[in-house]
């Protein structure tokens, strides 16, 4: 059986600043990791090939050439295969034509069986593009997977919810999208470094892959940002002290005291 | 990280090791370590599955089948974070495991150096003596040879692990008349009859790693577990050194790191006289000071490790970079206490530790009289 893992190289947002005037993040000097949802995706393949040596455990990401040190990353914790889609014209892509370009990548590796992704990555957030890959390759999808068992031509798995999971068995190939209570990822080990470096990274570009320069990047996305903000903070919350009926007494003052009531 | 004497490999083996340090390292198991004196098995045994314990032992002796800079790049990672994790890392990719790798045969690589550096097993290096110092030529413990074993009679001391230690790697005369070439090195194992430890010292500092005397009353060590041949002890002890003070350097660049870092990071929070003590030319300045001895201490270090990996003669960069390195850090750790202050003698802040930790490097593995000794003697040889 042979998972595949999408992954995202992403800036460190615990390091990233925002531009005051501008509104924008600040990435110069600010370091790149793989996205941590995607870690947990990854880390749930590799324990499944922890489990059955036959399982094969691919990594595929679109991003520029930089992006090899992430698959590098990715290798080092122990997947056999590594993919870079990398194309200048895969550049300025929304969700939507990046779905186009990795569902265009993962047709061309051979032997996927079912496809593992992060929730969404921490630099845009938008959690779309793991279901709209699932969308253009025709196979179905979970969201919020915290807990995944293989079974036969199918896969039992729980999906989060706010107050409790849903248990959902899904025939295969399918994607399933994965979030951080489904694991904790593992660390790569020096000699696996070693090792990573020996290994070869498949690098694609449109032609590669069989796409138009029409049907990706900029080109193909719908969505463009007309501007960033950063909202202004909110003020620190108060806790109240006393018991029921004081605390009671104090909150119906504070909401006269604004007008609120 | 553009720096000269590294490739993107070893960029990813610092971010593992220091990944590594920040999420397992806590303050809460440092300050632990420190009250317990006791290093937690299961941080040693996460360190052991990430390969920290063989870097430079080849793959085929279950080693990582990395190199003198990957060494050198856990080392300081874990340094920055924990002085006695990091001594945990030297011990089996340097002094223990060195000897075995330098003069042991396939079966003795087989039984002892692949459980040390899978982390299965513990070794020591015992070459100190109460009146063997920086002469380690004068070694009184004698191994007596009686048919196809020897008996051991001695007394080791201020032993880095030997009360946890499996085994330990002796040095011994075989014959006192010929001085340092009646030195031979032996494997022991410390449960053998006739083997004992003494009290485990109280340390000013690296708390959490025992040190003790290993006292020979007559133990028996079979002859199979003789490195080289007899008479190889002082050369098979001085390679090891030779090589193994990278790894002190190592050590000293990384506690010098961290000491920076907390320095730094105290001068912009630390307000005094309505402003943070960093905006102070006297603050500043000193910070300025250790930032480029340290940076200066890092390329010496670097560089000993580049010559190593790319077989060139390491000996007198090894010792400038481990004599210089580890001075300075203490002048760092000074100075980073004298920035924090009245809270820098408090053992609640980590620069404390830090300071007490270091106070070690310009002694253990070569005093840097010693280095002196060696970089002088290069120089001035006819």
């Amino acid at each position: 059986m042979k998972i595949l893992v999408c992954v995202k190289q992403v800036p460190d947002t615990n390091e990233v600043k925002i531009d005051p005037v501008k509104g924008t993040l600040i990435r110069d000097g600010v370091p790149s990791i793989l996205n941590p949802d995607d870690a947990n995706a990854l880390e749930a393949a590799l324990q499944l090939k922890d489990k059955d040596s036959s399982v094969q455990v691919a990594v595929l990401t679109m991003g520029p050439p930089q992006a090899n040190y992430m698959l590098r990353e990715c290798l080092a914790m122990g997947a056999d295969e590594a993919y870079l889609l990398s194309d200048r014209a895969f550049g300025g892509a929304d969700t939507c034509a990046t779905s186009t370009t990795i569902a265009a990548g993962i047709k061309k590796v051979p032997g996927v069986d079912v496809i593992f992704a992060g929730r969404q990555a921490i630099d845009g957030d938008t959690a779309q593009v793991g279901p709209q890959v699932a969308q253009r390759l025709g196979v179905p999808v979970v969201t919020y997977v915290q807990d995944i068992q293989m079974g036969d031509g199918k896969v039992t798995v729980q999906r989060q919810m706010e107050d409790g999971y849903e248990v959902i068995e899904v025939k295969t190939p399918c994607l399933l999208t994965c979030v951080k209570e489904l694991n904790d990822p593992r660390y790569m080990s020096v000699g696996a470094i070693v090792d990573a470096y020996k290994k070869d990274i498949t690098m694609w570009n449109h032609v590669d892959v069989a796409l138009d320069p029409a049907d990706c990047g900029l080109n193909a996305s719908p969505t463009q940002v007309f501007r960033s903000f950063t909202p202004p903070q909110k003020g620190k919350g108060e806790m109240l002290s006393g018991t029921v009926s004081e605390m009671a007494g104090a909150l119906v003052g504070k909401l006269v005291e604004k007008h609120l009531v | 990280m553009a720096e000269a004497f590294f490739t993107e490999q070893h960029e990813l083996i610092r971010k593992l090791a220091r990944d590594f340090a920040e999420k397992e390292l806590t303050k809460e198991v440092l300050d632990q370590v420190e009250e317990t004196e006791e290093f937690p098995e299961e941080i040693l045994t996460k360190m052991a599955k990430a390969g920290f314990f063989g870097i430079k032992i080849p793959k085929e002796l279950g080693g990582q089948g990395a190199d003198a800079r990957s060494y050198v790049l856990v080392m300081e990672e874990i340094a920055r974070v924990s002085g006695v994790a990091s001594i945990y890392v030297s011990s089996p990719n340097s002094l223990s495991g060195g000897p075995l790798l330098l003069a042991g045969n396939d079966e003795q690589k087989e039984k002892y150096l692949r459980p040390v550096v899978t982390g299965q097993k513990k070794l020591a290096f015992a070459l100190t003596e109460p009146g063997a110092g920086s002469d380690a030529g004068s070694v009184a413990t004698v191994a007596k040879k009686e048919g196809d074993h020897y008996v051991l009679n001695g007394r080791k001391c201020f032993i880095t692990m030997a009360p946890l230690s499996d085994y330990a790697v002796v040095f011994a005369k075989t014959d006192v008349t010929k001085g340092n070439r009646g030195l031979s090195a032996f494997v022991v194992d410390m449960h053998a009859p006739g083997v004992s430890c003494g009290k485990p010292e109280n340390k000013m500092g690296v708390i959490g790693c025992a040190t003790s005397d290993i006292i020979l009353d007559n133990a028996i060590v079979p002859e199979c577990d003789r490195l080289g041949e007899e008479g190889d002890g002082f050369k098979i002890a001085m390679q090891t050194l030779n090589t193994g003070r990278l790894g002190v350097s190592a050590q000293s660049i990384g506690v010098a790191q961290g000491c920076l870092d907390e320095a730094v990071k105290y001068a912009k929070e630390r307000k005094q006289f309505g402003r943070p003590i960093g905006s102070f030319q006297a603050i500043s300045f000193m910070i300025a000071e250790m930032a480029t001895k340290l940076e200066a201490a890092k390329q010496l270090v670097y560089k000993a490790a580049y010559l190593m990996d790319t077989k060139q003669d390491a000996t007198l960069n090894a010792s400038m970079a481990k004599y210089y390195a580890s001075e300075v850090c203490n002048e760092i750790a000074q100075k980073a206490v004298q920035i924090h202050g009245g809270y820098g003698f408090i053992k609640d802040y980590k620069i404390e530790r830090m300071f007490r930790d270091c106070r070690v490097f310009t002694i253990y593995e070569g005093t840097s009289q010693v280095q002196q000794m060696v970089i002088g003697g290069k120089l001035l040889k006819k």
